[in-house]
C-alpha cells in the first residue's frame, strides 16, 4: 500500500528512546523518494493517456500520497533535528562518535551551524564574555553538592585556587557551578541525599 | 521654606526615576521570567534589565572576593547569586526554545512590528534567522529530490504557531473595567471585571495585552 514505507521510517524513530538518535536511514528515505517519483509518473501517464474522461479519483488518491509522503519525510527529518537539538543543550557541542555516526552529512553541518548561532548569541548576552545559558538548569538548592568521582580524572582547580585530585570512586563535596560540566561529561556522578 | 522642603522631594523622585535599585531591577526580571515561563507566546523582551543584574551580579562577585573565606556570610551570599544566575538563564532559554519551536511565525509577526516595540532583542532576531536558515537549508536536502510539483515546502505547512488560547493562572495587578472572553465553541462574548489582587484562570488571549503592559502577571 502506498505510504508504507515512510510509516516504518516514522515508527522506527518512535520506537528508539527519546534521548538517543537511531542511524539515519538513508536507504528509507530513498525507497520513498522514489515511490514519490513513481506516484508522481503515474499521475502523468494519465494524464497524458485520456484527454476526456480523466480518472480524478485515481490521481487525487496519487497526489494524496505523494503529499503524505512528503509531510512524513518531514517530520522525520524535523524530529531527529529536535533530538539533535536537546543533545547540544545536554552533552555540548562535541558529539559522542557513536551519535556521530548514526547521523547524516546534512545532520552534521546542521549542528556545527547550530553551535555556532548559539555560540554567537550567547556571546553577545552580558557586557564581557557572554553567559553560558546551558548551565544553571535547575534551581539550586545548596551551594555545594556531593559528588563521587567515576574516573581518575587528575588534576581539578576549584574556584578559590585550591587543586582537588579526582580519584576513581571517592567522593568530594564540589560547588555546584564547578561540578555541573563534570557531570554532564561523565566524570563525575551525583550522590543522593 | 515650604518651598524648599517641596523642591527637596521633587530631586528624590527624580534620582528613583533615573537609577533603580537592584532588588527593584530583580523583581522585574523575575515578573518577566514567570511571564514568559507560562505565555504561550514570545513576550517583548527585557534585555535591559537582564543586562543591569548581570552587572550588578558582576560587581557583587568582586565583592565577595574581598571577603574572607571563613565569613559564613559569604556562602548565602552566593548561594542567593547562584538562585538569581538560575533566574537570568531560565529565561532567556525558555525566550529561545520559543523562538525555535515557532520560527517562522515569530519572525513573520516581528517583521510587521516597528522599530521600538521590537519584540526580539538584535542578537535574539540574529539567532531566530539563522536558526530558520540552518533548518531551510537541512530540509531543502530531501526536499530536492522531490517531484517537481512537491519539492517547496509551502509556509502554511511549516508554520508552528503558539496556541493563544491555552489557559493561564494569572493574579491581576490593577483594576481592570472589562476582559473580553470569547466562547468560541458557541460564538458568544463574556465580559468580565478583574478586581484588584484576584486570581483568575483564562484563555491567554483575552488577557494577552495585560500581560505585555504589566496590569497582569502569570503565575
Amino acid at each position: 500500500m502506498y505510504c508504507d514505507k515512510v510509516i516504518e521510517l516514522l515508527k522506527e524513530l518512535e520506537r528508539s528512546r527519546e534521548d538517543t538518535i537511531p542511524p539515519y536511514n538513508n536507504d528509507g528515505i530513498n525507497q520513498v523518494l522514489s515511490e514519490m517519483k513513481t506516484l508522481d509518473a503515474e499521475i502523468i501517464d494519465f494524464l497524458r493517456k485520456q484527454k476526456d474522461n480523466l480518472p480524478l479519483d485515481a490521481i487525487r488518491l496519487r497526489r494524496a500520497a505523494i503529499e503524505r509522503n512528503k509531510r512524513c519525510l518531514m517530520t522525520y527529518i524535523w524530529t531527529r533535528l529536535q533530538r539533535l537539538k536537546e543533545m547540544r543543550w545536554e552533552i555540548g557541542a562535541i558529539l559522542p562518535s557513536d551519535v556521530r555516526q548514526n547521523l547524516s552529512q546534512s545532520e552534521i553541518e546542521w549542528f556545527n551551524n547550530y553551535c555556532k548561532t548559539l555560540v554567537s548569541y550567547m556571546k553577545t548576552i552580558g557586557s564581557d564574555t557572554g553567559l553560558n545559558l546551558t548551565q544553571d538548569t535547575k534551581p539550586p538548592k545548596s551551594l555545594y553538592t556531593e559528588v563521587r568521582s567515576l574516573v581518575d580524572a587528575g588534576k581539578l582547580e576549584l574556584e578559590s585556587g585550591e587543586v582537588l585530585i579526582l580519584r576513581k570512586n571517592s567522593q568530594y563535596m564540589l560547588s555546584r557551578s564547578q561540578a555541573e560540566p563534570l557531570i554532564r561529561q561523565g566524570i563525575l556522578e551525583q550522590v543522593r541525599q | 521654606m515650604d518651598i524648599d522642603i517641596r523642591e527637596l522631594i521633587d530631586d528624590e523622585d527624580d534620582e528613583n526615576q533615573e537609577e533603580m535599585t537592584a532588588q527593584k531591577v530583580l523583581q522585574n526580571v523575575e515578573r518577566a521570567w514567570l511571564n514568559e515561563k507560562f505565555s504561550p507566546e514570545i513576550l517583548p523582551h527585557q534585555t535591559d534589565y537582564v543586562e543591569c543584574l548581570l552587572e550588578q551580579i558582576k560587581g557583587m562577585e568582586g565583592n565577595l572576593a574581598k571577603l574572607s573565606k571563613t565569613d559564613p556570610k559569604v556562602d548565602l551570599h552566593k548561594l542567593e547569586l547562584e538562585r538569581i544566575k538560575f533566574v537570568i538563564t531560565s529565561y532567556l532559554r525558555t525566550r529561545l526554545k520559543k523562538i525555535e519551536s515557532f520560527c517562522v511565525s515569530v519572525l513573520e509577526e516581528e517583521a510587521t512590528r516597528s522599530e521600538e516595540d521590537k519584540y526580539l532583542s538584535p542578537a535574539e532576531l540574529q539567532f531566530a534567522k539563522e536558526f530558520a536558515l540552518n533548518a531551510d537549508n537541512h530540509f531543502d536536502t530531501i526536499l530536492r529530490h522531490m517531484p517537481q510539483l512537491y519539492n517547496k515546502l509551502d509556509r502554511n505547512k511549516k508554520i508552528i504557531e503558539p496556541n493563544l488560547n491555552s489557559f493561564v493562572f494569572l493574579k491581576c495587578n490593577k483594576h481592570i473595567d472589562s476582559v473580553i472572553i470569547k466562547n468560541t465553541l458557541e460564538g458568544q462574548e463574556e465580559e468580565i471585571v478583574l478586581e484588584d489582587n484576584s486570581q483568575h484562570l483564562m484563555p491567554y488571549s483575552s488577557v494577552a495585552e495585560f500581560v505585555k503592559n504589566g496590569t497582569v502577571q502569570l503565575i
